[in-house]
């Protein structure tokens, strides 16, 4: 079974260096060695078609048949220790909320501009940042309640954040799901781990949600705005809706008046307090956004503005994972919070500065460079891996424009066992905890384990071959 | 704590999703049945039946000639064909799809699992298969649909939706079955007395998987007008257009008393009008005009659902600001 398996230079999820499995993986990898092949493959057999006939899937872009995908799942989950995740938890609340004052800071009175802490040609160049949301006061001062974070481990085992997802992060859903498919899967191995329970999810969002309420509406009617059945994500808002109980509407169903926002029902209108949106900044309301987009609400922004219904997230927090303003954080978090930064930064050169830009272009081949408004690994040059055209393309382009690009060293991604084609594998992994702030931070103990299946890939997101495991956080 | 009523679109949805899983399996019933009496026909008998199943279901004749293989090929895989069984299929899916969170997990995996079955079979692979096989699966793939979610879902309002969809879709397709049937003699009483066939009428009857069901009531001896008393006037029948008018007014009731808009008379009214039409029918009138009778049929469903839309759906904004 793990004949072909190779414990390279990387940090090894499963193995310590001189090749033994670590103490809490020792349980799973016996396990595993007894199992043959053939049961394992019809193990995976199985969940897949769990996934297929539940019609747990994601849309690709750009096909006309079978647009409907499943997320590729790996059957071997991984796990973290108690110690570990006390860690990620510490740095992950820390880090959001001083992403939050940050947030509430520069659309009010700007201090950290004032105080040098920041450029202002820095932030007012962000793509996401929104003119419209200055001195707009937002329920709590929430402005992201809904968060994704992605951490990588280092060479040494440490994590590390690789970027934050502070305006509609997605994959919640699958991280719940492949625990029910894992339970079913295996279920006595399951039960001998003392794995904390992810559950939950659902009721602590919809608590996050009914916090973000107006103040004087004491029955909220909360709705998750989709963009409808074409989004990639909308098997997620579906299974959302369904583990909170609140309607999935889209853009046509609700309608703005008086500043009010209303759903229409087959009773007539409803008055909406409270909106999980997962509609971009550009589309949500286009009497004040894009003028074209036919997916948001015409009026929402006044409504917002006038303090009658609350949103999760708040329009603009874009500027907070701006891939530029992200190598300020260690520095926003000290300069609000005081205290050190608990889980540490990817070292990033900013290309506007003159003595980083010339370092990347004479390293092109060894460094990562990735456009900063974007996600979902698109717009990135992975230098070890790129070709000499490649290469040249992005000369041209970080010249043309500086501002849009950062880079970064190329990050040595943990690695852990998968089973691919009959045998188990080292692939490349990343983390992404989704945390929640409403009246407190919670974070669900676990995570989106994301894995790039091609061998030596180290893009694991979903549009590019990337797959998903089950996350184990251990109690102690 | 009070439910929020149901959002309008998501109204629309179900309503759709019952109305076309519905068709799918009446389309399904009619090949079935077509192509297993087709067999002991003399060959210019079936071909006149094939064109006659087009006519009662709407459809002109493929490109490809009316070949049973071809009609069948049209009527059951042809995508670009919005009344085939497979587009019928993904469309209810789709819709369903459009309110995953509506409906019960279950109910969605079953019409995803229906969904998938049917898009990896070929009409190559059917038909030189057992066509008879497929079309049950069809058949049952769309009743234990019906079942789970009777079985599932909450009696609330959407699943009045879903049931005034089907029942509206069967009293259209039933109304336009016997139309088309009876337009094919249609010259009068003495001419349908003398291309009277047995074969023909058993077919009809079996077409709305009636016979056994006919049987008990008027025994094997086949009468046109006992085969039009009951697939119009039976009141215990389930695929009678009674009976599903019976349906369509006790959904409209519940309908308006779930969502207690202004104006849920209307839909009431029009339903009531189509039940009295059929309750109080007197079938040697009916039979006079049938054609106009099946029409006026038509065109109260029709109004049925207009009024839906008028009142749940698509009403105008202004009229509920008040």
């Amino acid at each position: 079974m793990f004949t072909s398996y190779e414990i390279g230079s990387v940090y090894d999820e499963m193995f310590a260096r001189e090749g033994r499995p670590r103490p809490q993986y020792l349980a799973l990898y016996e396990r595993l060695a007894e199992l043959p092949a053939e049961e394992l493959r019809q193990r995976q057999q199985a969940a897949d078609a769990t996934f297929l006939n539940q019609g747990i899937t994601f849309t690709v872009y750009g096909h006309d048949q079978g647009t409907e995908k499943i997320f590729p799942y790996d059957l071997i989950p991984r796990i973290i220790t108690a110690a570990e995740w006390a860690e990620i938890e510490r740095g992950l609340t820390q880090r959001i909320i001083a992403l939050n004052l940050f947030l509430r800071d520069v659309y009010h009175e700007g201090r950290i501009l004032a105080d040098g802490v920041i450029p202002r040609e820095l932030l007012y160049s962000c793509r996401h940042y929104r003119r419209e949301m200055r001195g707009i006061h937002v329920p709590r001062d929430v402005y992201i309640a809904v968060v994704g974070t992605d951490l990588v481990r280092d060479a040494d085992g440490r994590f590390v954040v690789l970027e934050d997802n502070l305006r509609v992060p997605s994959g919640v859903s699958y991280m719940l799901v492949n625990r029910q498919v894992m339970k079913r899967t295996f279920p006595t191995l399951f039960n001998r781990y003392n794995v904390r329970p992810t559950e939950h999810y659902g009721q602590a969002l919809l608590e996050t949600l009914r916090a973000l309420a107006p103040q004087h509406r004491p029955d909220p009617t909360i709705v998750l705005l989709t963009p409808g059945v074409y989004n990639s994500a909308y098997f997620e808002h579906t299974f959302l809706a369904r583990q909170m109980g609140i309607q999935l509407v889209e853009g046509r169903d609700l309608l703005a008046h008086d500043n009010i926002i209303y759903m229409r029902t087959t009773a007539g209108l409803r008055r909406v307090d409270v909106i999980y949106r997962r509609v971009d900044d550009d589309f949500v309301d286009p009497l004040a956004f894009r003028p074209d987009s036919t997916l948001g609400v015409a009026g929402l922004l006044n409504a917002y503005r006038a303090g009658n219904v609350g949103l999760a997230n708040a329009i603009g927090t874009g500027i907070a994972d701006d891939k530029a303003i992200y190598a300020y954080v260690p520095r926003i978090i000290s300069y609000y919070l005081g205290e050190e930064p608990i889980l540490p930064n990817v070292e990033t050169y900013l290309l506007t500065d003159e003595t980083d830009r010339r370092y990347v272009l004479e390293h092109l081949d060894e460094l990562v460079v990735k456009a900063v408004g974007e996600s979902g690994g698109y717009g990135m040059l992975i230098g070890p891996q790129s070709t000499r055209e490649q290469r040249d393309e992005f000369r041209r382009r970080i010249l043309a424009d500086p501002r849009n690009y950062i880079a970064q060293p190329t990050l040595s991604l943990s690695r852990a066992a998968c089973f691919i084609d009959g045998c188990v594998e080292a692939r490349h992994v990343d983390l992404r905890p989704y945390i929640l702030y409403g009246e407190r931070v919670v974070i669900v103990p676990g995570g989106l384990t994301r894995v790039a299946l091609r061998r030596g890939s180290l893009v694991v997101n979903s549009s590019q071959g990337g797959g998903s495991k089950d996350t184990w956080v251990l109690n102690d | 704590m009070t439910k929020t009523p149901m959002l309008s679109r998501v109204a629309d949805s179900l309503y759709w999703m019952a109305r076309y899983l519905e068709r799918a399996e009446h389309t399904a019933r009619l090949l079935d049945v077509n192509l297993h009496s087709g067999l002991d026909q003399t060959p210019s008998a079936a071909a006149r039946r094939w064109e006659r199943l087009l006519v009662t279901l709407h459809s002109v004749p493929p490109d490809c000639g009316a070949t049973p293989y071809a009609i069948t090929q049209a009527l059951t895989f042809d995508t670009a064909n919005n009344d085939s069984i497979v587009a019928s299929i993904a469309a209810a899916r789709e819709n369903a799809r459009q309110v995953r969170e509506q409906i019960s997990s279950e109910m969605w995996e079953q019409i995803n699992r229906l969904y998938l079955q049917v898009r990896r079979t070929s009409m190559h692979e059917m038909w030189s298969g057992e066509p008879h096989v497929f079309f049950r699966a069809i058949k049952e793939g769309a009743h234990l649909f019906q079942g789970i979610t009777d079985a599932t879902l909450s009696y609330d309002e959407g699943w009045w939706f879903i049931q005034i969809g089907r029942y509206l879709e069967r009293a259209l397709a039933t109304a336009t079955l016997l139309d088309g049937h009876f337009g094919a003699f249609d010259t009068g009483a003495d001419d349908l007395a003398a291309g009277f066939d047995y074969l023909e009428w058993v077919s009809l009857l079996k077409s709305c998987t009636a016979f056994e069901a006919y049987c008990k009531v008027y025994t094997a001896s086949i009468r046109p007008e006992h085969v039009v008393e009951f697939l119009l006037l039976n009141a215990d029948f389930p695929r009678s257009v009674r009976f599903a008018a019976d349906m369509i007014q006790d959904a409209a009731q519940a309908i308006g008393r779930a969502s207690a808009t202004r104006g849920t008379a209307r839909v009431e009214r029009l339903a009531g009008r189509l039940r009295a039409a059929l309750d109080y029918g007197q079938v040697d009138e009916i039979m006079a005009d049938m054609h106009a009778y099946l029409m006026s049929v038509r065109r109260m469903c029709l109004q049925v659902h207009d009024a839906i839309y008028h009142t749940y759906i698509s009403y105008s904004v202004d009229t509920m600001l008040g």
